[in-house]
């Protein structure tokens, strides 16, 4: 089994890695630590390939429905254009307005991307313990919700930091727009921690085991949860239709008008990694994680988290393909929406759920 | 900066800048804008930022000199421009040019009508935030802009239209090409209807947003698809037919709401009708000269002239003055876009910041076209 081929990698590895530390004498106690420090190193690289991978996919599905190329020149098909890019803006000029709040308009972006990096730590990527996940949390679900509102708090700190009179209007409908939507995003949650009777990532996962008919988008009473994750998290990513904290063409660039270089390079990369986030927890709330298709089957020899990041970037093209398609929604009508439009539906999923649950359809039940 | 209290809170105003460097102001535009909170209180609009002289420079020009300069106002309607200089220094002298330079000359400016709605739809849904549609509006715009290359030489700017005729006859294969356009575009527009103007959260952002009624147009003197938007079929081009548009048929589609949709809906409509146009001039296109006789030397008799043509913004006016000389004694320039843009503040009083960026849009106006 290929998901075996690479547990056992990683063990000898781990093993070779901790023989070695014996070796040269150093502590148990700094092990466990150096171990902690290559797991959160592995999650940062991998967010940051993830993040180039989204935003060369973008370049590439826009052009796609712009009946245009995309990026072809740097590299094959344009592969390295993204990489480039972030070198590039490693190396431009950092411009702090004269009448800006320093401090603060500097603690926004990198708050921002430190907590949507963060959310990483709880994913399961794969079975297994070393593969899993850095930490496994109990409430590995509540956590992520949590570390996304958070990401909130950066945008606010870095608009209003900026003193710009668009900064601050960007910086004010994001609060809105997030805190409303949040409400309907863990509504959809609810109905999934219902069903599987846990919190934590790895159980929710675990709870969609078995076979394709298992996972929670196929069983019909997840059905109104599932729509609801699904326009909640568009609007959680900031995402035309829900663009309205960055309206290009109303707000000039909303909260990050002012930003510049890198600082805005951690904007840009933290919208996405925020982006990889929502659509690795939708894989694992709805499209059962990492778990091959067909389990017992061939496809089993794809691993675990080959599977998880397929069906998370099949998400991602969706969410791009709605972009790059619809025209935003005014702010007021945002609003009417999320309130007057999944609040209700959330509650709905919910019942639904609940009365599944209780009929014996659904697993862990609370 | 007067305050506000709402629930006990003071709240205040907040005056900021819309341009002159701004995405959404097609060019250099600049508004101040009073906001509360999302809310426009008020809107100054502040002009000048292109200004170009040209109308200035006609006095220093004699008259056949100055029609390259038609082009650079509003960009986007080049040959309605050159159309509405030539027929007015014609009208000054008293030529009547040959049927067929009627007809080409009617044929560019409806593609050119075409192209400049085009620019418009690509550029609405920038605004409203369908980003896609602009480049299927522009890659359409392009097929139209291979036809003025072939016939003039140019894309954007054409020095084309001659007094009392044409630089150069049509190319061999010109009907065929745009005959291609013709069966090629409707499908395409029918394309770009499914996919900005059917859109239910387009029409959300559209509907009932940037009222105009016709008593407020008329009083300001908003022309053009605005106009037609509230309900008034004026169209210059069947009220006073010039060119050779008493030759075909075709309607004026008008809405009544008077809304951002009815004025966007009256431009979709507009190219339709256009292609209808060509369609019609194409087949009744006649053979013969395109020059009339016009003396070397241009000495109109002093007197005063003004012609006026429907520009795809409205209606554009030419006002000549000669005082027996060579050159224009004083011209002056009726800018649609500069008397539509008049309305604005009383369009977004009171609408939230989005519908501010979506009313301008629909208004399309050209910026250089504002002030001369």
């Amino acid at each position: 089994m290929a998901n075996t081929v690479v547990k056992t990698i990683l063990d000898v590895i781990r093993v070779w890695a901790e023989n070695l530390a014996r070796h040269w004498g150093i502590p148990p106690v700094f092990v466990s630590i150096l171990a902690w420090i290559a797991a959160f190193v592995f999650v940062i690289v991998l967010v940051l390939l993830m993040v180039l991978l989204a935003v060369y996919l973008e370049r590439k599905v826009s052009g796609y429905i712009q009946s245009r190329l995309g990026p072809m020149r740097v590299g094959p098909i344009g592969l390295f254009q993204t990489p480039m890019d972030a070198l590039k803006i490693l190396t431009k000029e950092d411009i702090v307005p004269r009448d800006a709040d320093k401090i603060m308009h500097t603690i926004g972006p990198v708050f921002f991307f430190v907590v949507a990096v963060a959310g990483y730590v709880v994913i399961p990527w794969d079975r297994g313990a070393i593969a899993a996940r850095v930490v496994d949390l109990n409430i590995g679900v509540l956590l992520v919700m949590a570390l996304s509102s958070l990401g909130l708090l950066g945008i606010m700190v870095g608009g209003w930091g900026s003193n710009n009179k668009w900064s601050l209007l960007g910086a004010m409908r994001a609060v809105a727009q997030m805190i409303s939507y949040e409400v309907a995003l863990l509504l959809a949650i609810v109905c999934v921690v219902m069903q599987a009777g846990s919190l934590s990532l790895a159980a929710i996962t675990a709870d969609q085991g078995g076979s394709l008919l298992q996972w929670n988008i196929l069983r019909w009473w997840m059905w109104p949860a599932l729509l609801l994750y699904v326009i909640a998290s568009a609007a959680e990513s900031k995402r035309i239709p829900f663009d309205i904290p960055e309206a290009e063409s109303e707000l000039v660039s909303g909260y990050h008008t002012e930003y510049s270089g890198m600082k805005f390079g951690f904007f840009f990369l933290g919208e996405y990694a925020h982006l990889f986030v929502i659509a690795l927890i939708g894989t694992i709330l709805f499209l059962g994680g990492w778990q091959s298709p067909l389990p017992g089957s061939i496809a089993d020899f794809v691993p675990g988290f080959i599977w998880l990041m397929a069906k998370a970037l099949a998400i991602i093209i969706i969410t791009m393909w709605v972009r790059w398609t619809l025209p935003r929604l005014r702010v007021d009508q945002l609003m009417q929406f999320a309130w007057k439009g999944l609040v209700p539906l959330g509650f709905v999923a919910i019942l639904v759920t609940g009365l599944a649950v209780a009929l014996g359809l659904g697993g862990g039940g609370i | 900066m007067s305050e506000t209290t709402v629930a006990g809170l003071t709240t205040e105003e907040m005056i900021v800048n819309v341009g002159p460097q701004h995405p959404s102001t097609h060019g250099v535009l600049r508004f101040v804008v009073t906001l509360d909170g999302e809310r426009v209180n008020e809107c100054v609009s502040h002009i000048g930022y292109l200004h170009s002289s040209l109308e200035k420079i006609a006095e220093t020009l004699r008259y056949e000199q100055y029609i390259t300069n038609t082009d650079r106002f509003d960009y986007l309607n080049g040959l309605g421009n050159e159309l509405c200089y030539v027929q007015a220094v014609e009208k000054l002298l008293g030529i009547e040019p040959p049927l067929r330079t009627r007809f080409i000359r009617t044929v560019m400016a409806e593609l050119k009508r075409i192209s400049s709605h085009l620019v418009y739809l690509g550029c609405y849904g920038n605004d409203i935030g369908a980003v896609t549609i602009f480049l299927h509006a522009f890659r359409e715009r392009e097929l139209l802009m291979d036809i003025f290359e072939a016939v003039t030489g140019g894309r954007l700017l054409y020095n084309y239209l001659r007094i009392g005729g044409l630089r150069n006859d049509l190319p061999t294969g010109f009907g065929d090409q745009v005959h291609r356009f013709l069966d090629h575009f409707p499908r395409r527009l029918t394309e770009m209807t499914d996919l900005l103007t059917e859109n239910r959260i387009f029409i959300g952002r559209t509907r009932g947003v940037g009222m105009l009624t016709a008593e407020q147009a008329l009083s300001y003197g908003v022309t053009g698809p605005s106009l037609r938007g509230c309900g008034v079929p004026y169209d210059l081009r069947k009220l006073r037919p010039y060119a050779a548009y008493d030759q075909v048929e075709f309607d004026i589609p008008t809405f009544p709401e008077g809304d951002c949709l009815s004025r966007h809906l009256v431009r979709m409509e507009e190219m339709r009708q256009s292609l209808r146009i060509v369609r019609q001039l194409l087949d009744k296109m006649p053979d013969g000269e395109i020059q009339a006789e016009v003396p070397r030397r241009l000495r109109p008799e002093a007197g005063e002239v003004y012609e006026r043509v429907e520009s795809p913004r409205g209606e554009l006016g030419c006002y000549l003055v000669s005082d027996g000389s060579d050159k224009p004694y004083r011209m002056h320039w009726r800018g649609p876009s500069f008397y539509n843009l008049q309305v604005l503040p009383e369009m977004v009083r009171g609408g939230l910041v989005a519908d501010f960026i979506a009313t301008l849009g629909s208004l399309d106006p050209v910026a250089p076209d504002i002030d001369r």
